[in-house]
This record gives C-alpha cells, sequence and structure tokens, in this order.
C-alpha cells in the first residue's frame, strides 16, 4: 500500500534523476524554490499553472510527476481534510471553470455534495472542438496526471467514486497517456480501491467521443456517455443536482481539475493573488492565426490582449497591420484593435461582447475580411449543430446562407437589418450554448466592423481583398510586359505584346490570384482591388 | 405559490411547470414539441416566454414556476420570437397545404395562421427529400417534418420499442431508423402512436384520404382485445376512415397495431351483417328472430336428446368482458354445462 512516506521516498529518488535528464535537453531553468520552468524569451513573460509540467515531466512516468510533488496535494487532501474543508478551500480561491462560462467550482462542488445520493459522478470535459484550440490536449498529452489529481480530490470533495473522462478520439495520443497514466496511478494505490490507505475509493474510466462539437456542451456530453445521440438537455436541474443517469455529476474542463493540486500545493492565498478579483488564477490560450510567435500561453487572468498578442505573441506576422483577435472560438466575438488594451477576464470580455471561452485566441491583420471570418466560423457552427431545437438547426444555416451572399457580392438593401433580427432571435431562442452564441461572430463584427459589411453590400467590393467574387485583378503602368503573368493565367485572359503593358480581362478572370503571384516582386504590377 | 402571469395572480402548486400553470389558467401558450406524457424536450422554442428579472426568453414546458415568479407569454418580445421561430420552420416546409392531408388540423398551419406566418422570408436550401413507405401502414415524409421529436420520444418513452431516432446532424437532420434500413426492416411494431402525436404531415397513415373538416370523430371501446382502450374512429360520410387514440381511457392516447390501423373491416366488403342460415347446404341471409329461433330449437332438441353436457362453448378475446360474462352464464346458468372456454386462455 502507498503511503506518504513512499511518495517522499519516490519523489526523492527521481527528483535527481529528472533534473538530470532536463540538464542534459538544457530546455529549462530550475530555480531555488524549487520549481522548473522552461526557459526562452516567450516562456519568461508567462505564468503556468495548469501548464506548468508540460514538456518537462514524462507524462508515461508516474513517478516524475510525484518528483515535481504530484498527488502530495491528493495525499494532503485525504488524510488531513474533510470534503467541507476541501470545497470551502476552493471556493475561497474563487477557481472558476475554464471550459467557457466561468461558472465558480466550488459552488457548483458545493451543489453536488449538498445532495445525499448513492452515487455521484465526476467528468472531465475533454472534447475540446474550437478550431485551433489545443490546451486541453497539451495537459492531457503532457501532464495527465495533474487532471486525474484534481478529479479524485473532487471525487473526494463531493463523495463521488467514480469518474469519467469524455475525450475525442481525434486525440489518439491523449487517450494513449491517459490510460498509461490511470493504471500506473492505480498500480501505486493513488486511484483504484483504499487510495494512499485512507478507504476511499474513486475509479476513473475514459469514454472517447465519435467527434460531435456539441459533445462539449455539459449535457449532451451525459447523454453521449449514457449512451445516447449527443443533444444537449434542457435543464431544469443543474447538472450538480441531476446529470449522468440523473445522479449529482460534477462536469468540470482538463484545465479545471489542472489547478485543483496546484492550489493545495500552494496555498489558497497564493492562488487568489494570481490574475484578479473576479478572475483568479491564470488562463491558458490557444494563440494562432496570423500571429509570430503561435502556441500555448498561459498568463494570470487580466493580462491585456496587448501583452498577448504583442509581446509574447510578437505581434502579426510580416509586418502587416493588426487588424482584430477572436477570442473564445466559434462562439466567440471578434475585437477590433483600438480594443487591444482590454484586460483578459471572463467579465471584461463579456462586457465588449466577447467571450473567455476555452481560450481559442485567433490573431486577424488587415488581409483578414470580416464578413468572410464571420462566414467561416457560422460554417463551422451550422456543421456542428446537432439539429435538436429550431433557431440553432434552420437559424444558423440561414445566417450562413446570407453570409455567403454578402462574400459573393450578393448582398440587397435591408440584408443587415435581417441579419441583425435573425442573429437576435438565435441568440434569445436557441436551447444551449452552442446556439446562443453561434451568432457571437456575426454580432461582434457587425458591432465594430459596420464598414465592411456596407461595402460587401452596397459597394460589392471587399475592403480586405480577401472575398474572391468581390475583387478584381488589375495590371498597372508599372507593367514591364514580360508575360509571367500571362504564361501563368490558368484561363488565358491577359493579352499583351512583349515589353508592353498587359490587360487582364476583367470577364473572363477567374480571380484565382496566380498573375499576382506570377508578378516579379521588384515589378508588383499586378494588383487587388 | 404565488405567480402572476400577465399581470393576473395565480395560485399554483409547486413544482408546477410555466406552461401547466398557464394552461390551467386558461391562456394559450403554443407548443410543437411538448406532450405531457413525455419529458420536456424544449425543441420548439414556440412556448417561449418571458420572466420579469431576467434577461433570458426561458421555454415555459421546462421551466418550474418559483414564488412570486412575474411571467409574459404574449410580450412583443416573445410575439417576434415565435413569429421568427415559424418563419424558420416555414422556410424549411413546402407550403403543400393544399393537397395535404393534415390540413385543418396542422399544428404548424394553426400557429402560422395565429401569428400571421404567410410563406417564409428565406429562400434558401431545404433539407434533402427522404421518404419512407416501407411500412404498410403508414409513411414518412422529411420534407414536411419538424423535427420536434414527438414520434420519437413516444416510440421511446411510452411505447418503449425506439424503433426511430434522429439521423445525420444539424440542418440536414432527420427522423430515420438505424443504420436507415426503412421502417419495414426496423424493431416498428406499426403501433402508430408516432402518427397520432405528428403535429404535422410528416407521418400520414396509408389509407382514404379525407379532411379534417369533412369528417366527424366518434368515441368507442376498441374490440380487439379486453383492456378497452378508448378511440375516436373518424368518419367521413358511413366510412370509417381513421383512428385515434383517445387520453380518455386506460390506453392515455396510445394505441396498439390493431386499434390505430385495422379497422378496414368495419366497411369491408365480405363483412357479415346479417345472421346467416345454411338452407340446401348454402348459407342464406336471414333475420335475428330466424337465427334466435332456430339456435333454441337445436339447443332443445340435443338437450332433451344428449343432456346438458352435449355442449360446449368457446368464446373470443374480441368480444367485452360483458359479453364473455353473459356467455358464460348462458352456458352455465340456461344450458347446464360448465363446457366453457375462452380463447384468451390459451
Amino acid at each position: 500500500m502507498i503511503t506518504v512516506e513512499k511518495l517522499k521516498k519516490i519523489k526523492k529518488e527521481q527528483r535527481p534523476l529528472l533534473e538530470k535528464r532536463l540538464r542534459e535537453i538544457g530546455n529549462v531553468d530550475i530555480k531555488e524554490d524549487g520549481s522548473i520552468v522552461l526557459n526562452g524569451d516567450y516562456y519568461k513573460k508567462q505564468l503556468r499553472i495548469a501548464l506548468k509540467n508540460c514538456e518537462i515531466i514524462d507524462p508515461n512516468n508516474i513517478k516524475e510527476y510525484i518528483a515535481v510533488d504530484g498527488y502530495f496535494a491528493l495525499a494532503d487532501c485525504l488524510s488531513n481534510m474533510s470534503p467541507k474543508e476541501i470545497i470551502e478551500d476552493i471556493k475561497e480561491s474563487g477557481l472558476r471553470g475554464r471550459g467557457g462560462a466561468g461558472f465558480p467550482t466550488g459552488k457548483k462542488w458545493e451543489t453536488a455534495y449538498s445532495y445525499d445520493d448513492d452515487q455521484k459522478y465526476m467528468i472531465a470535459n475533454a472534447d475540446e472542438g474550437d478550431p485551433g484550440a489545443f490546451m486541453d490536449r497539451s495537459i492531457l498529452e503532457n501532464d495527465p496526471h495533474s487532471v486525474l489529481e484534481g478529479m479524485i480530490i473532487g471525487g473526494y470533495a463531493v463523495g463521488a467514486d467514480k469518474g469519467f473522462i469524455y475525450v475525442r478520439a481525434e486525440y489518439p495520443l491523449a487517450v494513449e497517456r491517459l490510460q498509461i497514466a490511470i493504471e500506473q496511478a492505480k498500480e501505486l494505490g493513488v486511484l483504484g480501491n483504499n487510495i494512499l490507505g485512507t478507504g476511499f475509493n474513486f475509479d476513473i474510466e475514459l469514454r472517447l467521443g465519435a467527434g460531435a462539437f456539441v459533445c462539449g456542451e455539459g449535457t449532451a456530453l451525459i447523454e453521449s456517455i449514457e449512451g445516447k445521440r449527443g443533444m444537449p438537455r434542457t435543464k431544469i436541474y443543474r447538472t450538480s443536482h441531476k446529470g449522468l443517469w440523473e445522479k449529482p455529476t460534477i462536469i468540470n474542463n482538463v484545465e479545471t481539475y489542472a489547478n485543483v493540486p496546484v492550489i493545495f500545493q500552494k496555498g489558497v492565498n497564493w492562488y487568489k493573488n494570481i490574475g484578479t478579483e473576479k478572475s483568479p488564477g491564470t488562463k491558458v490560450f490557444a494563440l494562432v492565426g496570423k500571429v509570430e510567435n503561435a502556441g500555448l500561453v498561459e498568463v494570470p487572468m487580466g493580462t491585456t490582449l496587448r501583452e498577448i498578442v504583442f509581446d509574447i505573441g510578437g505581434g502579426t506576422q510580416n509586418g502587416k497591420k493588426f487588424k482584430a483577435v477572436q477570442t473564445g472560438g466559434p462562439s466567440g466575438g471578434c475585437i477590433p484593435a483600438d480594443l487591444i488594451d482590454t484586460p483578459v477576464d471572463f467579465e471584461s470580455l463579456d462586457e465588449i461582447g466577447s467571450i473567455m471561452g476555452s481560450g481559442g485566441m485567433v490573431v486577424m491583420d488587415e488581409d483578414t475580411c470580416m464578413v468572410d471570418i464571420a462566414r467561416y466560423f457560422l460554417d463551422f457552427t451550422v456543421d456542428e449543430s446537432c439539429g435538436k431545437c429550431v433557431p440553432c438547426r434552420e437559424g444558423t444555416k440561414r445566417l450562413l446562407e446570407m453570409l455567403e451572399r454578402f462574400v459573393a457580392g450578393k448582398g440587397e438593401e435591408g440584408d443587415i437589418e435581417r441579419l441583425e433580427r435573425l442573429s437576435n432571435t438565435v441568440t434569445e431562442a436557441s436551447l444551449c450554448s452552442l446556439g446562443k452564441t453561434a451568432a457571437t461572430p456575426i454580432v461582434t463584427t457587425l458591432k465594430y466592423f459596420m464598414d465592411e459589411y456596407k461595402a460587401h453590400i452596397y459597394d460589392k467590393k471587399c475592403p480586405a481583398g480577401a472575398c474572391q467574387a468581390l475583387v478584381e485583378y488589375f495590371i498597372t503602368d508599372d507593367c514591364i510586359g514580360c508575360g509571367a503573368c500571362a504564361k501563368a493565367c490558368p484561363v488565358d485572359c491577359i493579352s499583351g505584346e512583349k515589353k508592353e503593358l498587359h490587360v487582364i480581362d476583367q470577364d473572363r478572370c477567374i480571380k484565382c490570384g496566380a498573375c499576382m503571384e506570377a508578378c516579379p516582386p521588384k515589378v508588383s504590377a499586378v494588383i487587388k482591388r | 405559490m404565488n405567480i402572476v402571469i400577465n399581470g393576473i395572480h395565480y395560485e399554483v402548486e409547486k413544482n408546477t411547470t410555466i406552461l401547466q400553470a398557464c394552461r390551467k389558467a386558461g391562456i394559450d401558450i403554443p407548443t410543437l414539441c411538448h406532450d405531457d406524457r413525455l419529458e420536456p424536450f424544449a425543441s420548439c422554442r414556440m412556448c417561449l416566454v418571458e420572466i420579469e428579472g431576467s434577461n433570458k426568453l426561458v421555454t415555459s414546458c421546462s421551466t418550474v414556476v418559483k414564488d412570486n415568479m412575474v411571467v409574459y407569454t404574449h410580450s412583443d418580445k416573445i410575439i417576434e420570437a415565435r413569429k421568427d421561430v415559424l418563419d424558420l420552420l416555414v422556410g424549411n416546409h413546402p407550403l403543400e397545404c393544399l393537397s395535404c392531408d393534415k390540413s385543418g388540423q396542422c399544428k404548424l398551419q394553426d400557429y402560422c395562421y395565429e401569428y400571421g406566418i404567410i410563406e417564409s422570408s428565406y429562400n434558401g436550401d431545404r433539407r434533402e427529400p427522404y421518404v419512407d413507405t416501407s411500412n404498410p401502414f403508414y409513411d414518412y415524409d422529411a420534407r414536411k417534418c419538424i423535427l420536434c421529436g414527438l414520434c420519437v420520444r413516444v416510440c421511446d418513452e411510452l411505447q418503449c420499442t425506439s424503433a426511430i431516432g434522429f439521423g445525420n446532424r444539424g440542418f440536414d437532420t432527420v427522423v430515420t431508423t438505424p443504420f436507415n434500413e426503412g421502417l419495414i426492416n426496423s424493431k416498428c411494431v406499426s403501433c402508430g402512436n408516432c402518427v397520432s402525436v405528428c403535429p404535422v404531415g410528416a407521418l400520414t397513415p396509408k389509407v382514404q384520404k379525407y379532411r379534417h373538416w369533412e369528417s366527424k370523430e366518434v368515441q368507442t371501446t376498441c374490440s380487439y382485445c379486453g383492456v378497452g382502450c378508448q378511440l375516436n374512429l373518424i368518419v367521413k360520410g358511413d366510412k370509417v376512415v381513421g383512428a385515434q387514440p383517445s387520453k380518455e381511457g386506460p390506453n392515455d392516447g396510445l394505441l396498439c397495431v390493431k386499434g390505430k390501423f385495422a379497422y378496414k373491416f368495419i366497411n369491408h366488403p365480405d363483412r357479415i351483417k346479417t345472421p346467416l342460415i345454411k338452407r340446401n347446404g348454402k348459407f342464406e341471409e336471414a333475420s335475428w328472430d330466424e337465427a334466435y329461433r332456430l339456435i333454441r330449437r337445436k339447443i332443445n332438441g340435443i338437450k332433451e336428446e344428449s343432456g346438458s353436457e352435449a355442449f360446449a362453448g368457446l368464446t373470443s378475446a374480441r368480444c367485452t368482458n360483458e359479453e364473455n360474462y353473459l356467455f358464460q352464464k348462458l352456458f352455465r346458468a340456461v344450458i347446464g354445462t360448465n363446457n366453457i372456454d375462452h380463447c384468451a386462455r390459451l
């Protein structure tokens, strides 16, 4: 049987081996207080809590997790704290759900704790589906034990002895590493029956999602685990009251669970002092898009978008002008350049019409068309709607059809009003958060980039030059008549004598842009307008 | 519990939904996916109401009343939302009301009339046409389906057959059988309860055409077994053209395949409508008086000749309990034998 003493022994043995291995690789700094952080400018400006072990420990070796204080928080909770005390601590820490909605974790746990039932469940929502988001994936692949430890502590707190990790099947490595982690944790005695000799039992099973984005929605996820079609339920009761098989169920995001052990390791006060008053702690963002340094960024809540995009992300690529940043995945909003100093926390993002979401952050530059971006996200939502409620099933499709008309230059007078009205209906009348937030990319782009909509609809122009149907390729007087464009043109619509100005036949042009690419950079006579 | 609906105070019991409270108060709230017998599904979004102090609209079918709740069921905002929902539904529903069997008792048609929807403002894609005509008693036409899910849930929650479910996703969702193998190859027992609950013309019986306003309903007890299911026969002229389960009876709005679809014998030309007496080796029509006289004569004769034990009676499950009782009484008390049996005993 494993005891705290044995854990300490494993740590003592493994720590030097870990440090030796890391020194050989040379990508970390080992600090005086024992913490290990990745070196390099990109990481220096970050504060990693959920990601603290990522790329540092070997995820397939439980001993390395123990070497960085893993499972000591669990041992402490089980032997020295009552469930009620744990819940009070989590409440006090101010930890809020990292899946997007930001619901206070302690409050959720307290609700499940308050219902006396013969069976309760813990679920880890690892059905990360936002395009370009890979926060949970990174934690699951690189530090699976932190999620297990968080879940076991939660299980002890609310009185659950069974946990499920609902992980998408498209993450095969995460699945494999979770399986190894569960096996090793059971073998060691920190998972399964009589954990650490305290008499507490907790088991974790994996459930693989079949690829539906909507299964990341709590009630749809529950339906899916129950073996039904993944469709959200109407919430008469909270899931912490009646969830999986009608039993009190806690669903927390992977990142939320990864925060839990650290809160107990380092103390509630330490945690509370990070971030903002209403949103303590850090948040992991997947910084992607047209940004110089794309990757995972973990910063204290309240860090401004500017610090994330420019200081850490290094700004836009190729010196292009920064235009907007989209937060919160397909349900999030586009934040314009003039709001770049907005602090990133639940309240501030909500105020400007966007959301935290699970942490997607897509950077856009001057070449990005905001109408087209709205169309792109709606295309995603239409595909991922489960089809249950009318506003989402039918409404998102009609929104997409309108946007498709705009980018094709077929917008009409009155369309903006129609788009606004339907966006409003879909937001207000849909059943689950997928539908309720589906129109956010439209609402925010309408709010901040109305000019672009007007340009598409009334002038039939795309100011960013991204919508193929609305751009014209044109050869300026700078043309040296080299003929490269004419050769590259797949439909032979460019004519002109050698060494003379060439002309594009606009009626036949398919707007593929091959001429622009073919034109020698020094000349750059082909322009898009 | 106290609740204020549209400015009027009502007292309701605990755990009542807003919809139940409104119906009790006589306030009509439109619903397409609701059925009292089923778990709330909240998919049609027609029953949305506004609650004071909350900026979110809620579905009245799935929201439990709280003390001193102030509810608005027909505010401008609500009416606009319902109109938009109907507009979206009609945008993916063929307006074939002129030739649709369901016209006149279609909830979508009724609500469009009530909320003033003439046609859809969307001229976009439509769901791929898909029909399943493999069942001998009824057809499914996905074009007309509004995906309220009543059929799927009745089949699952009340009939406990789970033969049908939702297939595909999002805009392409249809009601279908596992692996799209068709109703005839599914677990479907043809009870037709899905057809009975369909609010539109997506699930329709494969029988004689009739329009709602041409027909009348006659309540009766199903004659197929002793349960006593109540059903309304739909009568057009002097012909029975359909059957709808009644909620006033032990069946609570459900029927089996026989009650729902096996009524054609009523108007069948082969049906025997008068007693037949065999004369010279041929059955000839006779009056009831003639028939009873013959039976009495024969019974008396056989009883005198061979005694009561020469008789045996077998009665039918198609008879009511009362008829079965009288039949055994006839045998025991009048004929004087206990040789009496019933097909249901087998």
